[in-house]
């Protein structure tokens, strides 16, 4: 395919299912932090936002072996789950999705709280004098409103999946066909003598791939702008 | 049957409100800050009173003694927003169903092809909101809160932010409206004119305090409320019967105590009681009984009272029998007659300054 071998097809569909679960199973509760941040004060909301952001700007080994520690075989949380749901996150490749949502968290929630913080709130008060429960006009007036945020916030966390190195290689380890995504298999054929070629050769797709990412974001982005009646022509 | 009686504290201002009406129109006024949104807000359930009630035809919607606080997607008050708030994303159409989709269909009695008719919003219904006027916008913003059926609408000051050619299109609207849907309605505003015109009873609000209830006429004329209504254009309304009918000249004779009055034909039977309101520009004095001239109406009458203030006008009560009839002439006009109270004076009223809804059954 596209003249790739069959390994880098198997590098690449592993990277995108990584990164593609990642944000679908991020997305709703990045939405609800999103939400809770733009329109609730409480106490201790500056400790949750700092929370949220602190993988934005902790090393990203830190993460992952913060990420070793809970959800290991017999960290605390790894284990109960284990138990219970026979969920297993360590050294597979639903634990490198989880390492790249949560590093990609806080770009979503960002996003997404900006847009929703512009929605004009009063269309929501006047959506529920017309009969809306508010989970109804939540779902039929703030989300579509934001819709530009989600996108935008879906696309980045994307994007940093598909990029995300430190956390997964320090939680997941490179286990080729089940952890090693597209960086951490460019970093192994750096790492080999003569393996310059194919490094370079998946450098290539992974920037064809950022390009697509931002192109469709841009493209979605002014769709759903184009559908709230903002647009300029 | 309107019930208000809360109290709110907002910030630094406080709401503390009581009256009770009834009619198709009610008129909300004040100057800006006088607490008109936040009488309408409470009612709509938008913000929750500390202590009160509020019912509207014998409905219970917010009683804090008993409890009750209705939420507002469940009030059934329809609230035209100043600034009219259509749904950016949604076209007219959508927007218009908003409500509308909410309600069991065996529970819609406004029906909308009904609503797009009476507001003439055929050709506007594939548009979205950034592509109206805002003239426009209003009459959506009207229509989509009648098709969520309320039993009430509200209209906070509708007209701010139009210009007057499109401020009289809506105004013309809003009384097709009462004409032809039965929802009473309360019409918020700052503008005298058009309280006058549409209001049929009148609240007076005040920093938060309601200072008058009553008859839009007998409020905005009293010279005690002259601080917070202004300077107000009364007009008079005067207990009829009618007469006559002349059928060839479309004309229907009225008469009172006062004498009788010649008016643009009136559904009305002979016999019937009928209200004519008489707008103060409208009523002409002279001196003396003019002889061919074209008004119709001269009517008899002696000053009672009268209100010269520094402006070009100077209003004039006239006792003409038992009736009141208010007078608006030029203050020059007032000095050259030398007008005093007690004075014998005619009154010319034009027959053709009566329109239909002025004289409505008593």
């Amino acid at each position: 395919m596209f003249g790739l071998s069959p390994d880098e097809v198997g590098i690449l569909e592993l990277s995108l299912r990584v990164a593609l679960v990642s944000v679908i199973c991020s997305l709703p509760l990045a939405i609800l932090v999103a939400y809770v941040l733009a329109r609730y004060s409480f106490p201790g909301k500056t400790l949750v936002d700092a929370i949220v952001h602190l993988p934005l700007v902790l090393p990203p080994v830190v993460v992952g072996f913060a990420l070793l520690v809970l959800f290991g075989k017999r960290g605390p949380i790894g284990s109960w789950l284990d138990e219970w749901l026979g969920i297993v996150f360590a050294f597979r490749w639903t634990g490198a999705a989880l390492a790249s949502a949560l590093m990609g968290f806080p770009l979503m929630v960002r996003a997404i709280r900006l847009s929703l913080e512009a929605v004009d709130q009063r269309l929501e008060v006047a959506a529920r004098t017309l009969g809306g429960s508010r989970a109804w006009v939540f779902a039929s007036i703030t989300l579509p409103l934001a819709l530009p945020g989600i996108i935008t916030g879906t696309l980045l966390s994307f994007a940093r999946g598909l990029g995300e190195f430190g956390a997964t290689i320090t939680f997941v380890s490179n286990i080729p066909g089940e952890t090693q995504t597209l960086p951490l298999a460019i970093y192994t054929y750096t790492q080999v003598p003569g393996g310059d070629a194919q490094a370079l050769r998946l450098s290539v797709v992974a920037v064809i791939l950022s390009i697509i990412a931002l192109v469709t974001s841009e493209w979605l982005t002014r769709r759903s702008e184009r559908m709230q009646g903002n647009d300029r022509r | 049957m309107i019930d208000v009686d809360v109290e709110q504290q907002l910030g630094a201002f406080r709401l503390d409100v009581k009256f009770a009406v009834e009619a198709p129109i009610v008129g909300l006024f004040g100057r800006s800050g006088a607490g008109k949104t936040s009488v309408i807000n409470a009612i709509a359930g938008i913000t929750t009173p500390s202590r009160g009630r509020i019912r509207i035809n014998e409905i219970a919607l917010f009683d804090a003694a008993q409890g009750i606080n209705v939420p507002p997607e469940r009030r059934r008050i329809g609230y035209v927003f100043q600034d009219a708030l259509l749904f950016p994303h949604m076209d007219v159409e959508a927007n218009l169903l908003y409500g509308q989709k909410l309600r069991a269909s065996n529970d819609r009695p406004i029906d909308d092809k009904r609503v797009v008719e009476l507001l003439g919003l055929g050709a506007l219904l594939r548009r979205k909101p950034r592509m109206l006027s805002g003239g426009e916008k209003q009459r959506v913003a009207i229509g989509r809160a009648l098709l969520a059926q309320p039993r009430i609408l509200l209209l906070d000051e509708p007209l701010a932010a139009l210009d007057v050619a499109r401020k009289a299109e809506i105004l013309d609207y809003i009384e097709r409206l009462r004409d032809e849907l039965s929802i009473p309605i309360i019409y918020v505003s700052h503008s005298v004119a058009e309280i006058s015109r549409l209001a049929d009873t009148v609240v007076l609000l005040a920093e938060g305090e309601c200072l008058a209830v009553g008859d839009v006429d007998d409020v905005m004329g009293r010279l005690d409320l002259r601080p917070a209504t202004g300077r107000y254009e009364a007009g008079s309304l005067i207990e009829t019967r009618v007469a006559a009918h002349d059928v060839d000249d479309q004309l229907t004779t009225l008469a009172f105590d006062g004498g009788e009055l010649i008016v643009p034909y009136l559904d009305a039977a002979v016999g019937s009681r009928v209200r004519a309101r008489i707008r103060a520009r409208d009523v002409s004095l002279a001196a003396e009984r003019p002889a061919r001239v074209s008004i119709l109406n001269i009517l008899a009458g002696r000053v009672a009272t009268m209100d010269v203030t520094d402006g070009p006008v100077a209003d004039v009560q006239l006792a003409v029998g038992s009736a009141i009839l208010n007078a608006r002439i030029t203050r020059r006009s007032f000095r050259h007659m030398g007008i005093h109270v007690g004075q014998d004076v005619y009154a010319l009223v034009k027959s053709v300054s009566f329109e239909q809804r002025d004289a409505g059954d008593a």
